[in-house]
């Protein structure tokens, strides 16, 4: 990967920008008991940027589904800071971050569509968890969503009927249907061919300029990684570069 | 149903929708509930026609209170009595009448050979001892050696014989050595234990019966001055008569303890009993089948909603909606086959099975409960729905 491009390298002092969405401080992480206890993340250090698409690199086991994991409320903080959209997970409870979990956007390798749901009721999923004052205008909402990303003619489909890269299209709509605050990605594109993976992107990049929507990618598509405002590269378990693209 | 389902939840119905997404599982589900109900109902009434077949001796009693011996645990068993507890229970104060019941049994040999078991009550005809009009009308009948009124209801017995009995035309046949003069017929219904009735003169019962004696009837019918309160003359009842011999009960509580016995004692009642339990089960582990595989097909979905930020509550709704569909959907095709099976096993047995409401109502909680119970161990698998394990 040609990093020399790069322009801006990260510093400490970004942890401490107000409007940070994600403030991650000296954050360690391990797995397993006893003497199979293994350290996954070691010293973690990051802030994630309002509105900005940030992939993040590595190789397997370097620790990025693990701090992925961690900032998307799916795992509990051991040691150190994790201030997600100003509320310190470092100690919340299961409640407190099911409650965080609303406000993020998740996007998996897989698209765990539910089988006997069409893709608007798919896509309805990702409204419904948000309670009823957010059904109003949810088809409307699904639909409009499900159109931009090149699926209008297929809404009432069962994901049965939809190919491997048009179920993932539903499941980016499902991801952001609830206007989150944050997206969290775990090679999205994966599934997609070149105009669906930009298209995708391209909307990403979109609800990031226009409402401020951050998104953290694990990706290794190229042609995504030259659209990432910042790349962050981990390598056992810890930060090794860092910075803004041009 | 999806409309209204989710108007009623205030959700998707997605329990709903999973379960017809896959019609066969959906149709093999809903058999296995129907066949829990069909068998849990038709247990339930064999259980009642024991009851029932049990009362309907009892409900012929024109008694307020019944003196026994006091090893009786049915009508039919026990020894039998001193009539001297007649008279003595006759000296009580605030009992009107007391009269004696003679039971026994008796087979009835049909022209192809069968038998049939007949319950046998001799009565003194001079009193009203069965509150039943058609044998209240031919006690002077009766009172005439070795004559009897038979049950219209005699299992397995052309209708036409009783027709004609019925119609002035009596019909002779042997008991016991001894040649019966049926002329009239009164209507009870078999039991279990018995085909049917034969009501006889405590006179003809002692011809019929050798070995049994007129001071020894079975049981004493005992009926109370009108107005009269029955707890107090139980006591002084209890009190005068010798409790190594007799004992005093209420025709009512006679026949508690007689259903307590049958139904809890003997295997015929355990039986019944049994098979209830045995189609619960059947029906628990059947919807637990079907829900545990849903969700365990379903894992990854479930843990990609966990992600997106629904609760563990909101799972247990999903579980709890299949269960309770599979539950109503299931008992209806149940329940309408056990009423079609409750007609045919009556019509051929006579046995008094009748579907009610209330045993409809029970069975229909007890298959809400049970596929409640079958949810509840199903969504033990739900805790395996880990989002983290998604990326």
């Amino acid at each position: 990967m040609d990093l020399s491009a790069r322009r801006e390298l990260y510093t400490d002092g970004d942890l401490n920008r107000p409007d940070a969405p994600v403030v991650v401080k000296g954050l360690n992480h391990w797995f397993g008991e006893g003497e199979a206890r293994k350290q996954a993340l070691f010293d973690v250090n990051l802030a994630l940027e309002r509105g900005k698409l940030t992939v993040l690199l590595g190789a397997s086991g370097s620790g990025k589904t693990t701090l992925l994991t961690l900032m998307g409320c799916l795992r509990r903080v051991q040691e150190g800071s994790l201030t997600l959209l100003g509320t310190q997970l470092a100690g919340a409870d299961e409640r407190l971050l099911v409650q965080c979990r609303r406000r993020l956007g998740f996007i998996f390798q897989a698209h765990n569509l539910h089988e006997s749901l069409t893709a608007m009721e798919n896509v309805r999923i990702g409204l419904e968890v948000h309670g009823k004052a957010a059904m109003a205008g949810w088809e409307r909402a699904s639909a409009h969503l499900l159109k931009i990303l090149g699926l209008g003619e297929r809404l009432h489909y069962l994901p049965g009927n939809l190919s491997g890269g048009q179920k993932q299209r539903v499941a980016v709509a499902r991801a952001l249907v609830g206007n989150p605050d944050i997206v969290f990605a775990d090679e999205p594109t994966a599934a997609l061919d070149k105009n669906s993976a930009l298209n995708a992107v391209a909307l990403l990049k979109r609800l990031g300029t226009e409402r401020g929507t951050t998104t953290l990618m694990v990706t290794h598509d190229t042609k995504i990684m030259s659209l990432a405002d910042r790349i962050i590269t981990m390598e056992d378990g810890r930060i090794v570069d860092d910075r803004g693209t041009t | 149903m999806t409309i209204l389902l989710g108007h009623l939840l205030g959700r998707l119905p997605i329990g709903w929708l999973q379960l017809v997404h896959n019609k066969t599982r959906l149709a093999a589900a809903l058999a296995g509930v129907a066949f829990a109900s069909v068998l849990v109902l038709m247990q339930l009434g064999f259980l009642g026609a024991l009851v029932a077949s049990i009362k309907l001796p009892y409900d012929q009693m024109n008694a307020d209170l019944l003196i026994s011996a006091s090893d009786m645990n049915t009508l039919a068993d026990g020894s039998p009595l001193p009539r001297q507890r007649m008279f003595e229970a006759l000296t009580v104060k605030g009992v009107q009448s007391a009269t004696p019941l003679y039971y026994g049994k008796v087979e009835w040999k049909q022209p192809d050979g069968t038998i049939r078991n007949l319950d046998v009550f001799g009565i003194d005809p001079s009193v009203e001892t069965l509150r039943n009009p058609a044998i209240s009308a031919r006690l002077n009948d009766i009172s005439l050696s070795d004559v009897a009124l038979i049950d219209a209801r005699v299992r397995n017995v052309s209708k036409s014989l009783f027709a004609k009995i019925a119609a002035g035309e009596p019909y002779r046949f042997e008991v016991k050595g001894r040649t019966l003069k049926v002329v009239g017929t009164f209507e009870i219904g078999g039991g279990f234990s018995a085909d049917g009735y034969l009501v006889v003169s405590d006179q003809t019962f002692l011809r019929l019966f050798p070995q049994r004696s007129a001071g020894a009837p079975n049981h004493i019918l005992v009926t109370l001055a009108p107005g009269a309160d029955p707890a107090p003359i139980l006591e002084r009842l209890r009190a005068t008569l010798p409790a190594d011999d007799s004992i005093v009960r209420t025709v009512e509580e006679t026949f508690g303890r007689d259903q307590a016995f049958q139904t809890t004692q003997r295997p015929v009642g355990l039986v019944f009993g049994f098979g209830v339990v045995i189609g619960i089960l059947v029906g628990i582990i059947i919807v637990y089948q079907v829900l545990s595989t849903d969700v365990a097909e379903h894992l990854k979905e479930y843990a990609t909603f966990k992600a997106i930020g629904y609760s563990q509550r909101f799972f247990l709704g999903i579980v709890f909606e299949e269960a309770l569909i599979l539950a109503i959907l299931g008992f209806v095709p149940g329940f309408l086959v056990s009423l079609l099976l409750y007609t045919v096993v009556a019509t051929v047995t006579g046995l008094p099975l009748a579907m009610t409401w209330a045993r409809a109502a029970f069975v229909l909680m007890g298959t809400l409960g049970m596929c409640a119970l079958s949810g509840a161990i199903a969504t033990r698998k739900l805790a395996r729905a880990n989002p983290a394990d998604l990326f």
